[in-house]
């Protein structure tokens, strides 16, 4: 009996051992999981970035995302891929997200050096007693809509009246609420809200009238659905499509946001923040120039979207970008971030609550870092006055 | 085992067949699913979906993409399984050997199991950014946390479960309670440990694959959610991620068969009786 015994606990001991020889290489072994990658030789367009001399040890600095690797974040790895952070002498590693990761938290817990995050949800998370600071405001124009088929007759929120209108929550409904409130609808009694998920199809199985979608990800979805009715791919004209920034209650997007503790006090960090706000927007300009080798790039990054999915992304991301109204791509314009800040205080969603009680305490956001930036960013074209988005055929599923 | 299979399959497709394209309200509730293709994809479709590219145009099909996502989530979960079946043995000896930690300890370890590991995993990812573990850790210890559980509550079972008279006849040989408990209160117990470790091993799998989609890890978890995004208009993509997690429950429980009949293998019949 004794002697079994011994044989068993040997067995688990080694059995053990394995797992530890196993899991010490997990960094190795999941490639995929960072985002590492030593810098490709640039391709002939980097050499107008600045200080590429005097680097013998890049800093390692880490960017937290919001969801997984896909076009929405393609500026970020342009820039490691085109060797762009190594000009600035970075070293940077994209942290994925996931369900339950806030990127403004990661920041704030000092678990990411930078952050992007949806403007008032940082807000909310630093009116929290998070010490951050937007230092970059990447999308200009909101990507939210609502969509519903044609038939329906919903062309503008006052049409939400008596219809049933899906929304997803999270602090991503702001924007519906505001449309609502400013249609003079009452959102309880008026309209009858639903949660969605983030997918269409509990509009195309006619469960709500409306879906909440982004222009890059979720509209793309029913376009690449097969129409049972015709046996083809839904078309753009099947659909009604909302645009909450056209609607007026667009709320800033995703932005660029540091940890304004360590700004004030680190004078390294600080410089970290001006180089890697430089060569990510100088990734971004180069995603608007080349839409289809930036789609690439993210899918080699590790997302698992189909091809024109992941085009399209790219190709509406742009259209959030470009042209920059302010002349200088990041710069923060003071209307959109007042109107911002006026919806997040004044818009209660059907809880009653609003994303933030009063008004962000002073440096909430800045526009030094952008413009010490762009002092480092020679020749590169950061206002994209003459930009035109492509045209991108999806096929079914994405592919 | 392939029979249950094949009936789970053939009544999918039956009810897919004869069920109401729309589904079907009861009272007002939906209560009857619908049977389209987009709710309800056939069977062979969800197998189909193995076989194409994770992404059109490169090498790499579903099923060798689910291999890769199905190993770095086996090897999380056979750590979680590990570590919650030590915590969970440590534990239960420690209640065994003395009343006033199993009367105080117990409860809480009971109510432990109420926390939803979703609430949990913010707080296991904050902890374990702090100490700089690596991620794949966290997983293991959220695992940890769901599989502990039976292996204590059985192991304490199993502990307790020695006659009366074999533990007079232990304390007439002046035996310390340390050598009881490894020659005659561990032994005993093996027979109870083994299901509580077949429980923990799935559960194991369960805590890895939602701490996962909690925090960011590529194994199957990522898969699901991944491949739920086209949910709209692939619907069948996303069963490949399910079948894979079953396989690996299913993997999990044999590891722990298999080391049952390596350690019970000199057992003489009647005491597993």
């Amino acid at each position: 009996m004794n002697k079994q015994w011994r044989t068993g606990v040997a067995a688990a001991a080694s059995l053990a051992l394995v797992l530890a020889a196993c899991g010490s290489d997990d960094d190795g072994g999941d490639e995929a999981s960072s985002e590492s990658v030593a810098p490709t030789e640039s391709t002939g367009e980097a050499d107008d970035g600045g200080g590429a001399a005097a680097c013998d040890s890049p800093d390692q600095v880490s960017l937290q995302l919001q969801w997984f690797t896909q076009a929405q974040f393609a500026g970020y790895y342009a820039a490691i891929d085109q060797g762009f952070y190594a000009d600035q002498c970075l070293d940077v590693e994209i942290k994925e997200g996931a369900v339950e990761i806030v990127p403004q938290s990661e920041l704030a817990n000092g678990n990411a050096d930078f952050a992007i995050a949806w403007v008032p949800k940082a807000l909310q998370t630093r009116e929290a007693g998070a010490d951050i600071v937007n230092i970059a405001q990447v999308f200009e124009r909101s990507g939210t809509l609502q969509v519903s088929f044609a038939d329906a007759g919903i062309t503008s929120p006052a049409d939400f009246a008596g219809k049933v209108i899906g929304n997803w929550g999270f602090g991503n409904e702001y924007e519906v609420f505001a449309a609502i409130g400013e249609a003079g609808l009452d959102p309880v009694a008026d309209v009858d809200l639903v949660g969605q998920q983030f997918d269409m199809v509990a509009l195309l199985e006619g469960e709500i009238d409306a879906a909440e979608a982004m222009t890059y990800n979720e509209y793309a979805q029913v376009l690449e659905a097969i129409n049972p009715d015709t046996g083809e791919l839904y078309q753009p004209e099947d659909f009604n499509v909302i645009s909450y920034e056209e609607v007026g209650v667009g709320m800033l997007q995703d932005a660029i946001w540091a940890d304004a503790g360590r700004l004030a006090d680190d004078a390294e960090y600080r410089d970290q923040a001006v180089r890697f706000v430089a060569a990510s927007l100088q990734g971004w300009a180069f995603c608007r120039d080349n839409v289809e080798q930036c789609a690439t790039t993210v899918t080699d990054a590790g997302s698992t979207l189909g091809a024109s999915h992941q085009q399209w992304m790219m190709n509406e991301v742009n259209k959030l970008i470009w042209p920059a109204s302010t002349g200088t791509v990041g710069t923060i314009d003071q209307a959109a971030w007042d109107r911002t800040v006026e919806i997040s205080k004044s818009t209660p969603n059907l809880d009653g609550a609003t994303v933030l009680t009063a008004d962000p305490t002073d440096g909430a956001f800045t526009n030094d870092i952008v413009n010490e930036a762009v002092a480092l960013l020679d020749g590169v074209d950061l206002a994209g006055a003459g930009y035109t988005p492509i045209d991108v055929t999806l096929n079914e599923g994405g592919e | 085992m392939l029979l249950a299979v094949a009936i789970a399959a053939g009544a999918w497709e039956l009810y897919k067949a004869l069920g109401p394209p729309d589904g079907g309200d009861v009272f007002g509730w939906r209560i009857i699913p619908k049977t389209n293709d987009r709710v309800m994809p056939h069977i062979w479709e969800m197998l189909a979906e193995f076989g194409d590219p994770e992404v059109r145009g490169r090498d790499t099909a579903v099923w060798e993409a689910m291999l890769g996502y199905s190993w770095y989530t086996l090897r999380m979960s056979l750590a979680g399984l590990l570590l919650g079946g030590a915590l969970g043995i440590g534990l239960a000896v420690l209640m065994a050997r003395f009343r006033v930690v199993e009367r105080g300890l117990l409860p809480y370890v009971v109510l432990s199991q109420t926390i939803p590991l979703i609430a949990l995993a913010p707080q296991v990812a904050a902890l374990g950014g702090n100490w700089g573990l690596p991620k794949w850790t966290w997983a293991a210890a959220l695992a940890a946390f769901l599989s502990f559980f039976p292996v204590t509550i059985a192991t304490l079972r199993g502990l307790q479960s020695v006659p009366a008279a074999s533990l007079e006849l232990m304390d007439s040989f002046a035996a310390s309670w340390w050598t009881t408990l490894r020659k005659l209160r561990f032994p005993a117990a093996v027979p109870f440990i083994v299901p509580g470790l077949k429980l923990a091993a799935t559960a194991s799998v369960i805590g890895v694959v939602v701490s996962e989609v909690s925090l960011g890890l590529r194994g199957v978890g990522f898969a699901a959610l991944s491949y739920g995004q086209k949910t709209t208009s692939q619907p069948a993509t996303v069963y490949t991620a399910v079948f894979a997690a079953a396989l690996l429950g299913l993997i999990m429980f044999g590891l722990v068969s298999a080391a049952e009949a390596f350690v019970m293998r000199k057992r003489p019949t009647e005491i597993n009786t």
